[in-house]
């Protein structure tokens, strides 16, 4: 039925793939869990250790799991997935912003 | 006015691509449903956000630094890691029309799923009883209210599995339930990674 490559976001994946995700993802997220844990690892190192790990694992996912990749039948959906990956940003970004300036300025006065 | 000769259509054309029509449908159900996950992706920002804001307001209440276990986190995320792996497996039993694999993956991820809310809510008690109550402090409502929102989630993606489980035990693996069970592991792949951000920003930023 030409079933497998033509829908939107759901194209499919084999065994070997789900494999692969799956001990990526173990990976990524057990080193983190092990820096945090034995506590023995500069804090700065290991600060960015969590947020590299997540994005890479995020990304593992999507990739592995959701099958996303750049095929053309797949376009909208990566356009819209960055879309809201912008404004995802702003909403976060944007609030710790914005509040910490206001704590700021109510905590020191002028 | 034109005098281009068009060539004469095959035998049985109607103008109409049947089979063609009714694939595109499938695949706007899974487009439309991509859209109402990336909504829910806005959901979630807002209240990673307020979190975010709200994380060092603790006021009374007891720290999350002083409660928060690590290793029970790192249990409920392997459940839920497990879960995602499994949905995939299931998905490639439907794609096979293997019914029996895809019951007993799909079987399996719900267990993966049960266990993991049961695991959450004990936590959430637990650390109510000890004083972490949502009402306690800005903090641990940005907390509750985060986690909970996903536990929520994984609550409704458990309804949905039941409710697929009918479906294919009606009519068996049909076209319309394979999507059905697209946009529900869409859903399912989803909630495994908004659950990598809440134990790297939540668990590990507030322990290390």
């Amino acid at each position: 039925m030409g079933h497998s490559t033509t829908e939107h976001g759901a194209s499919h994946g084999s065994v070997g793939e789900y494999i692969v995700g799956l001990l990526l993802s173990i990976g990524l997220t057990a080193l983190p869990f092990f820096m945090v844990m034995s506590g023995d690892f500069d804090r700065t190192l290991t600060i960015i250790t969590i947020f590299v790990c997540a994005v890479a694992q995020v990304l593992v996912q999507l990739v592995f799991f959701l099958h996303m990749n750049n095929a053309s039948e797949q376009w909208w959906n990566i356009i819209t997935a960055i879309f809201v990956v912008v404004l995802v940003a702003i909403l976060i970004v944007g609030s710790i912003w914005v509040m910490q300036n206001m704590n700021h300025n109510m905590l020191m006065g002028h | 006015m034109s005098n281009t000769s068009m060539p004469a259509p095959e035998a049985g054309y109607t103008g109409y691509i049947d089979g063609e029509h009714h694939h595109d449908m499938e695949g706007d159900t899974v487009f439309g449903f991509w859209i109402y996950i990336l909504s829910d992706c806005i959901l979630f920002a807002s209240i990673f956000a307020t979190y975010a804001v709200l994380r060092g307001n603790f006021v009374d209440a007891p720290l999350a630094s002083e409660l928060f276990e690590l290793d029970y986190v790192a249990m409920e995320t392997a459940l839920l890691l497990l879960s995602s792996f499994t949905f995939g497996m299931a998905m490639l039993g439907a794609n096979d029309n293997d019914r029996k694999q895809l019951y007993l993956w799909l079987g399996i991820t719900f267990a993966l799923g049960a266990g993991f809310l049961i695991m959450e809510i004990k936590e959430f008690i637990h650390l109510t009883h000890v004083g972490a109550s949502p009402w306690s402090s800005g903090a641990w409502s940005g907390f509750y209210g985060l986690i909970g929102t996903h536990g929520l989630h994984v609550f409704a993606g458990m309804c949905w599995l039941v409710a697929i489980f009918y479906h294919l035990h009606r009519d068996g693996i049909t076209t319309q339930n394979r999507t059905r069970l697209m946009c529900l592991s869409l859903f399912w792949h989803f909630l495994d990674i908004i659950w990598i951000c809440v134990f790297s920003v939540v668990y590990l930023m507030e322990m290390v």
